[in-house]
């Protein structure tokens, strides 16, 4: 028998009932949809995070407050468990072998010029070191400088669309804008750099530290937050020292907040964990797409089967007209086994095109960085030949095995 | 064996199993059939005809007894080979046409050929082949026609030329004028004939006396067994196992 022959007649078994071929591959597009939009997703995670260590470097020690220290501090009225500007200073001073501390405070505010204005601004207050050590140029004029954070100098650097957007092509520099309600001085615009994982440096805008103390934090706050820091950053020179360093820090802070190593209300940790814990979230949700693609593949190979067996039954009498005139069990077998067939690589192909529009909607309205890849569809294919001859085979057999005379006998 | 002879079946049983109860069909029936004989078979429901016709159409196999189809020992074949012999040697056409419902008189026609393996034919000779065959049965008109557009006769008739479209052996009818007024099955009966004619060789189970009567041949069965044997062809000496009165 011919293959154009035995997909024509498999083809004209499906045509018969439209509605419930659909129905039936509809656990096989999940599935194929599931598998291309997961390995998107994982795809994109991992290059994301690939562009995220070349572009920041592996060589940065994040000092962070401990989870849940805050509150109970705060209630307390106790300073003392708090990451201050102070500590950042004495990194600076007393850790050997680091080349660059920056401390970061961010804000959000509006930021105004004449009659431009943008809302919801990342205002950053940070210190000198902030351009070397995050890796962004200084397109013009000049950065925050340690003089700028003794007096809390009431000026602002622009990130370059921020720059952009507010003045256009005139020169920013000299010029006054309101952030918030405070007016500063535009002394410097940084160079372009783009978005690098979830932060748009564009589009901040840069104040000394000492002046979000002074005039960002609500004054009843003031007493209690004082000169607290969310994150320091510390640049190690060598690689190798990454180890020393982090112990070092640790000693420190604790030998400053009275406690131990053990009990450092801090933590300190090297860009390489913090993307390993970005990479267990995304696996945690790619595990969870992982059973859902394996789940209803089997639900949809389930899905084939049944149908598979309801046709065998209705077309009993067509397969004995079928044997008697010369159709070998091997002939019936392949014929409702390519019905399968056609039916899980017809839902593969749905699930294809489900899957690379899925992708491009959970980039679009999940902000989730997605990448189709080739192989992906591929896999996806197999999978869906796979269910439909495994699944597929049972129903074939049957229908093969039918005694001629019964079959033609079946009303 | 000379080729002279399209059935030679010798102390042929069917024996079915029912619960712990054994049904004879078949009782060692012995028959030979010359080519370009038209046979009918007549008797009685329960008489084994049924079970004959199975047989003879390499549908089901005997329990004993050798079945020789133009020379060649079925009696033993599997499954597979069996339909290759039903494919290539025997030509069925059933009571109920037994169409494909929902495709057109010429993909039934062609249905033969699609499970062919002897030889490659070329599509274009394919339909060619269908075309003559519907137009030696009166049919070049409705090629297109699906079963459910065409009378009873016509659907008969479409059987029959996908009986006939590989050129079988041997054509096996069963009771093929029983779904048919009188006027169309005449009309069948009259093909029959015709093919008897060219000289094909022809089986036909019937309890219509008047159908017999197109036969050159007629066989009674009564309790798996030949009660009677017009046999005016050959002369009787394998029938007398059957016994013959």
């Amino acid at each position: 028998m011919r293959l154009s022959e035995v997909l024509r007649i498999a083809w004209e078994g499906i045509s018969r009932n439209k509605l419930r071929a659909l129905l039936t591959m509809l656990g096989v597009i999940i599935g194929v949809a599931a598998v291309i939009i997961m390995i998107a997703i994982s795809a994109g995670t991992e290059a994301t995070i690939a562009e995220n260590i070349q572009n920041l470097g592996t060589n940065l020690l994040f000092v962070t407050q401990g989870m849940g220290v805050q509150m109970v501090s705060r209630t307390a009225g106790m300073n003392s468990n708090f990451l201050s500007y102070d500590d950042a200073k004495a990194i600076t001073d007393s850790i050997s072998g680091i080349s660059g501390v920056v401390v970061e405070r961010n804000i959000t505010e509006l930021v105004k010029y004449g009659s431009n204005s943008i809302d919801g601004v990342s205002v950053v207050g940070t210190t000198p070191s902030y351009p070397q050590v995050r890796d962004v140029e200084q397109g013009s004029g000049r950065f925050i400088t340690q003089k700028d954070i003794d007096v809390s100098a009431k000026v602002v650097v622009l990130g370059y669309s921020t720059a952009q957007t507010l003045f256009g092509d005139a020169d920013p520099i000299g010029e006054k804008i309101y952030v918030g309600d405070v007016k500063l001085t535009v002394v410097g615009v940084m160079a372009e750099k783009g978005v690098v994982g979830n932060t748009d440096y564009d589009e901040r805008v840069y104040i000394p530290l000492t002046l979000v103390f002074d005039k960002f934090t609500f004054s009843p706050f003031a007493r209690v937050q004082g000169n607290m820091v969310g994150t320091i950053l510390v640049q190690v020179a060598d690689l190798d020292n990454m180890d020393k360093v982090i112990t070092q820090i640790q000693i420190l802070l604790a030998k400053r907040h009275e406690t131990t190593v053990a009990d450092l209300p801090f933590t300190v940790r090297t860009q390489e964990d913090i993307i390993a814990t970005q990479e267990s979230t995304t696996a945690a949700f790619r595990d969870l797409l992982a059973w859902v693609a394996a789940v209803s593949l089997v639900v949809g190979g389930i899905g084939i089967m049944n149908i598979m067996l309801v046709s065998v039954t209705e077309r009993t009498r067509e397969i004995g007209i079928r044997q008697a005139t010369g159709a070998t069990p091997g002939d019936i077998r392949g014929q409702f086994l390519t019905e399968a067939l056609l039916l899980s690589l017809t839902g593969g192909l749905i699930g294809v095109i489900a899957g690379v529009g899925g992708s491009w909607l959970f980039y679009k309205l999940g902000d989730m960085r997605t990448e189709v890849l080739p192989n992906s569809i591929l896999l996806a294919f197999i999978s869906a030949a796979v269910v439909g001859i495994f699944f597929g085979f049972y129903p074939a057999n049957k229908a093969s095995q039918l005694d001629p005379i019964e079959a033609l006998r079946h009303e | 064996m000379s080729e002279e002879t399209i059935i030679d079946i010798d102390q042929i049983t069917k024996i079915y199993q029912m619960g712990h109860v054994h049904v004879t069909a078949l009782d060692g029936i012995s028959l030979s059939v010359q080519t370009g004989e038209f046979l009918a078979i007549m008797g009685p429901s329960g008489s084994g005809k049924s079970t004959l016709m199975n047989i003879l159409g390499c549908l089901d196999r005997p329990t004993s007894g050798t079945y020789l189809l133009a020379g060649e020992d079925v009696s033993q074949m599997n499954r597979e080979q069996l339909a290759r012999i039903r494919n290539q040697k025997i030509g069925f056409i059933f009571q109920s046409y037994n169409l494909l419902t929902q495709a057109t008189a010429l993909q039934n026609v062609l249905m033969p050929i699609v499970y062919r393996r002897n030889g490659h034919i070329s599509n274009k000779d394919r339909q060619e082949l269908a075309r003559q065959v519907l137009t030696s049965v009166g049919l070049n008109d409705r090629e297109q026609h699906k079963p459910t557009e065409m009378s009873g006769g016509q659907q008969q008739r479409v059987a029959i030329a996908r009986a006939l479209v590989n050129s079988p052996a041997l054509i096996l009818a069963d009771e093929p004028t029983g779904n048919l007024d009188s006027h169309s099955g005449l009309e069948i009966m009259e093909i029959l004939q015709n093919l008897h004619a060219q000289g094909r060789s022809i089986v036909m189970i019937t309890h219509d006396a008047r159908n017999a009567e197109f036969a050159g041949r007629v066989i009674h069965l009564k309790d798996g067994k030949i009660s009677e044997d017009n046999n005016h062809i050959v002369s009787p000496t394998r029938i007398a196992t059957g016994g013959t009165k």
